[in-house]
């Protein structure tokens, strides 16, 4: 089933075991292997190697590691906050704490360098495999430059790995640096999924069943996800759905139509539930235990009303015109005897219906305020508390602060809300704010 | 106490403890005025304290009931996912390893939220796990401070609970990251095994040894957060989640499509996130003015404006149970403070113990109150006089109304009780939705003369047997409940009648017949005729209904609703028709807005306007229409930019500033005219050079 690993220099018998946990990547591992030569050669300097999410590329790493016992540091690069980390994790794990901490408080890539260089040479090579490198970018720019020719850095048979899940053309710097070797882990075809899928069979049953079962999965599944970590995690939630009607005795392994009618429709209640993470998968289990008594639980998506105090509600209204309509035509809209202003003049035929299409424009306090008191019942006194709400419809990520904090004289603001959500609030205050928007005039 | 920097412009000068802890002892003397002796100010500097502590005593204990359950199921999922992380079941093994998420519905009123989280970490502490940490967005700006406030939140409170030698160990790890904090985990879970259980901890988290207390991890602000940071964090959790069992709470105040909106789907499937909805504020609002308004226990009352400014600064600006409590301690306080009489406003018999003690002073105040003047006019001339001149007199008086006046609340909460119930369920809500309004009305005028209520009174008289019947006994309830003699009464004869209602069910049942001839006048209708025909015959049945005899039920019915109308005429008197009501009801709406709803533009505006305001100098006091030069130099710039039209020509306003200061300059300042000029005089052209021009305010 599995084909076969195969390169000097290393133990069959591990080669073997790695092989049976590799599959469907059986190509990338030799490719890899081959790369990485005998324990003792030197390796090529720096190898990058990219697919999708889900496509095993640190899954062929780690196995191929650990299964060979080669000297490794494993680093992920959204943990390391700071070079610092970094060096330190990859000095741990070659040398022991104690070489760590030999690392200044705020370690330059000499530090690192020296530092490893102190240590004594490698027997066999060593690796350093970076996990999502696209960080790396953001990072110092000599890191990604030095690590990609380590190896001559430091006079030592080190190699780096890095895994990304975006091409290589978008790392490269402008000052150009080494080239890396590319390899690619192409997504899994719909043959392969099944195929590693069905190797986590449940093991009070048939290796049979279950990849029918997988089967059944992906036929609902397989257009709208192919990641195969989801997958998985949506096989062990709905298996147990799946052999109820088994263990209550009603039908036989072998009356697959049963089966497949028991099951299709939950699977694709799940596809519109659980896979969004409307319903999280606690809920989702409680449900089938529960069965359908009651109607399925609400998803985040659809709690979306909020309830606001008057006066922000009138204030959001206000944020919103004032960052949808042009700001020549608050005469217009807010003001009592505006005279007659010419039609043809008002609406300019580009401005129009242009303003949702553009998204918010930011505007300044004043014409929030202005706006504000036109547009709200009654006299309003401007109290402070007014001002507070202010900033706490900002901390509610409803209006969002465009200048800078710094400017305290007149700040400007973007409304951050949709049409949908100002329409339901203006209608619980029954202001018409259709009738205020220049788009819809 | 040195002074000798010579970098720094200021000096920090810290208050020694022994000079707070006299200004702590003078504390009552505040409430001293002028004229009376420091016994009645300690007095009621004690019952206002005695008051407040009650407040924040039982709202804590409101809050954490109102909490509760809320809490209670929140535990309950983090200890299920403790112990589901556990097993080793296909299912299980199989998953994706998700990070167990609880999404807190807050609601927006901000403010409120830091008691709630105090008390969830509190619980959690108890009864969990001992690894809680609180997160603030204003302190994880970046990822780093956020994993920093982590460490240093998990691995402080452990070292402030056991001993010292951890200490060296946090200051040793340079780097903080979560191998830290795992390495952290085990070894201080393993240490934990091995103390004997119950030593250190609460017995609980003790009580499984191979299960791991969790971490929880609380984010109090979700929505401020930064997206990036946010992700970035649960992405490195979840690699470490096989490691260290973390848990992680969301507190949001929006609406739970911000976790959609913050996070992608490849973040959010790493989180088996659970929704936990709390308690709306509007019904916690609710419950705190049942608790502390509609009761006759808690004798501080306020006025209906007062009341109603509380209320509409909740509804209209912040939705802050919290700020509303801050609103009646002011008023509490302000109350005791103002209010010399206010040592009257306690427990019936401390009242009436303080009434006996009463100084010829605070008599006289009496004597003086509104509401004691309109009582006295009432009386005949020869009591008229002994109630103005004999004080021992009117103690004994004051002694009986005060009596009266609990009296009153007592029998004044119950009734407008049952008047709710009786008339919330009504279409259009006309005496109001909650009871609130509806005592704000009757606080207001004599309820029983508005519009509102007569037409509510006319739809009860409609209400079908089985509502009424049920409304009845609700309020029949609420009755037996209260202990007074008034209302023992009212509840005796609400018995009776519900007693004849029921006995209407055993005799004969009338209702059909009177549908079949309300019906049947339709049904005899011409198949065609004309509108004017209809509206004739229309007419005719009208009338005929009108007059048609009323039922035994309807009689009874109609009789109910008379005592209930009774009821409210007898005992929802509005507080201003009680002698001595000032001593209870606080009343000063302008301090309230003042202190609560602060206006800044328009104190700028007094304060450049009459600058004397705020400088209490009575020197700066002008007429209208004058300047003063000894006003300072602002206001002085400022009265004259008002003079001016739309565009003020800097020039002109410089010169207009000069003449009003030069004025002053070689005048003995002592003089009556000294730096006043009647009119002045701007010279302020509308045609001014452009680049100098300013928009008047």
């Amino acid at each position: 089933m599995t084909g076969v690993l195969e390169h000097p220099g290393y133990d069959e018998e591990r080669l073997r075991r790695a092989a049976e946990q590799l599959p469907c990547r059986e190509l990338q591992a030799g490719m890899l292997l081959s790369l990485m030569g005998e324990p003792q050669q030197y390796c090529y300097p720096s190898v990058f190697i990219y697919g999708h999410r889900a496509s095993g590329k640190s899954h062929v790493i780690n196995v191929l590691m650990k299964e060979l016992e080669l000297p490794h540091a494993t680093v992920s690069c959204v943990e390391c906050v700071s070079v610092a980390l970094l060096f330190d994790q990859v000095l741990r794990s070659f040398f022991g704490c104690d070489e760590a901490s030999l690392l200044p408080r705020s370690p330059s890539l000499t530090d690192f360098v020296r530092i490893y260089r102190q240590q004594s040479p490698a027997q066999q090579t060593r690796y350093i495999v970076v996990e999502k490198a696209e960080l790396l970018r953001d990072a110092d720019a000599n890191l990604l430059p030095a690590l990609l020719r380590l190896q001559e850095l430091v006079e030592d048979n080190v190699s780096v790995i890095l895994l990304s899940e975006i091409v290589w053309d978008t790392f490269r710097p402008n000052t150009g640096c080494f080239e890396p070797l590319l390899l690619h882990f192409p997504d899994y075809s719909k043959v392969e999924l099944q195929q590693i899928l069905s190797q986590d069979r449940h093991p009070s049953y048939s290796a049979e069943l279950y990849s029918f079962y997988v089967n059944i999965l992906l036929g609902v599944f397989y257009s709208v996800c192919r990641d195969l970590r989801e997958l998985r995690h949506l096989a062990a939630l709905n298996f147990s759905k799946f052999c109820e009607p088994l263990a209550e005795g009603k039908v036989k392994e072998t009356d697959t139509h049963k089966l497949w009618k028991n099951i299709e429709p939950h699977l694709k209640k799940a596809m519109q539930t659980v896979y969004l993470r409307e319903v999280s998968s606690l809920q989702w289990e409680q449900m089938q235990q529960t069965e359908e008594e009651t109607g399925a639980p609400k998803g985040l998506s659809a709690h979306t009303h909020v309830e606001l105090p008057f006066y922000s509600k009138f204030l959001l209204i206000a944020a919103y015109l004032a960052s949808y309509n042009p700001a020549r035509t608050d005469k217009r809209f807010f003001m009592k005897h505006h005279g007659k202003i010419k039609k043809t003049n008002f609406l300019k035929k580009n401005e129009k219906t242009t303003n949702h299409l553009l998204g918010p424009k930011p505007f300044p306090l004043d014409r929030l305020l202005a706006i504000f008191y036109s547009v709200v019942d009654g006299r309003v006194a401007p109290t402070a508390s007014i001002f507070s709400q202010i900033s706490s419809l900002v901390t509610l990520q409803l209006l969002a602060q465009v200048s800078h904090d710094d400017q305290l004289d007149s700040p400007k603001y973007k409304c951050a809300v949709s049409l949908e959500f100002i329409c339901n609030i203006s209608r619980t205050v029954n202001f018409d704010i259709m009738k205020y928007l220049y788009d819809f005039l | 106490m040195s002074t000798s920097s010579v970098s720094k412009g200021c000096f920090v000068f810290k208050p020694s403890p022994k000079k707070r802890k006299k200004q702590d002892l003078s504390q009552e003397s505040y409430f001293i005025h002028d004229c009376e002796g420091p016994e009645s100010g300690q007095r009621r500097f004690k019952l206002c304290q005695d008051l407040w502590n009650q407040i924040k005593t039982e709202t804590e204990v409101l809050q954490d009931e109102l909490h509760r359950k809320i809490l209670d199921s929140l535990l309950d999922f983090s200890r299920k996912c403790s112990s589901t992380r556990r097993h080793s079941d296909w299912a299980s093994q199989m998953r994706a390893s998700e990070i167990p998420t609880a999404a807190l519905m807050l609601g927006v009123n901000v403010p409120d939220h830091d008691l709630t989280f105090n008390s969830l970490s509190d619980l959690l502490r108890q009864s969990v796990t001992p690894y809680v940490v609180s997160l603030h967005a204003k302190e994880c700006g970046a990822l780093k401070h956020l994993m920093k406030r982590v460490l240093e939140g998990l691995m402080d409170t452990v070292v402030a609970v056991d001993d010292e030698d951890e200490a060296d160990q946090v200051q040793k790890s340079v780097h903080c990251s979560l191998t830290t904090l795992c390495d952290w985990y085990i070894c201080r879970t393993k240490k934990s095994s091995n103390v004997t259980p119950g030593k250190k901890r609460p017995s609980s988290v003790m009580d499984q040894p191979e299960q791991l207390p969790p971490v929880v991890v609380v984010f109090k602000d979700m929505e401020a957060f930064n997206p990036k940071v946010l992700q970035d964090f649960i992405q490195i959790c979840s690699r470490y989640i096989h490691r260290l069992p973390l848990m992680f709470i969301f507190g949001i105040a929006t609406s739970p499509s911000t976790i959609q909106h913050m996070l992608p789907h490849s973040v959010s499937s790493l989180l088996c996130i659970q929704l936990f909805q709390s308690l709306s504020c509007t019904e916690h609002l609710a419950t705190v003015i049942d608790k502390f308004i509609l009761t006759h226990h808690f004798p501080f009352k306020l006025t209906e404006k007062v009341l109603s400014v509380l209320v509409s600064i909740f509804f209209f600006h912040d939705f802050s149970v919290r700020n509303f409590i801050k609103g009646l301690q002011l008023a509490l306080l302000e109350h005791f403070y103002a209010q010399p009489l206010s040592v009257l406003c306690c427990g019936k018999e401390v009242a009436l113990r303080n009434a006996t003690q009463l100084d010829h002073s605070d008599l006289e105040r009496i004597r003086q109150l509104p509401s004691f003047k309109r009582y006295v006019e009432r009386q005949e001339a020869e009591e008229q006089v002994n109630l103005m001149k004999d004080d021992s007199y009117l103690k004994e008086v004051c002694h009986k109304l005060m009596k009266n006046l609990h009296k009153y609340h007592k029998n004044y909460y119950p009734v407008l009780r049952c008047l709710h119930t009786l008339t919330s369920a009504l279409p259009r809500h006309l005496l109001g939705k909650q009871i609130r309004e509806l005592h704000e009305t009757c606080l207001r005028s004599n309820v029983w003369e508005q519009e509102n209520y007569q037409s509510a009174m006319k739809l009860l008289k409609m209400r079908a047997k089985d509502e009424l019947l049920l409304l009845l006994q609700k309020c029949a309830e609420i009755l037996r409940s209260v202990r007074s003699k008034k209302m023992k009464n009212a509840l005796k004869q609400l018995e009776e009648l519900l007693c004849r209602f029921q006995q209407l069910d055993a005799s004969t049942d009338v209702a059909p017949i009177e549908d079949e001839c309300l019906v049947s006048p339709v049904k005899n209708l011409p198949k065609k005729t004309d509108l004017f025909q209809l509206q004739k015959t229309l007419l005719e049945m009208k009338e005929s209904r009108r007059s048609k005899k009323l039922s035994s039920f309807e009689i009874l019915r109609n009789e109910t609703v008379d005592f209930i109308d009774g009821l409210v005429r007898s005992h929802l008197w509005p507080p201003e028709s009680q002698p001595l009501h000032e001593v209870c009801y606080y009343s000063s709406v302008a301090t309230v807005k003042h202190h609560l709803n602060a206006t800044p533009r328009t104190s700028i505006q007094v304060a450049l306007s009459n600058p004397d305001h705020y400088l209490e100098n009575d020197s700066l006091k002008t007429e209208d229409g004058t300047l003063s030069s000894a006003a300072p130099d602002i206001c002085i710039a400022y009265k004259l930019h008002l003079e001016c039209g739309r565009l003020i020509n800097l020039y002109d306003w410089l010169e207009a500033y000069a003449t009003v200061v030069s004025a002053a300059e070689g005048v003995d300042p002592n003089e009556d005219a000294f730096g006043k000029v009647d009119e002045v005089n701007t010279p302020v052209s509308s045609a001014p050079c452009p680049s100098w021009s300013f928009w008047a305010l």
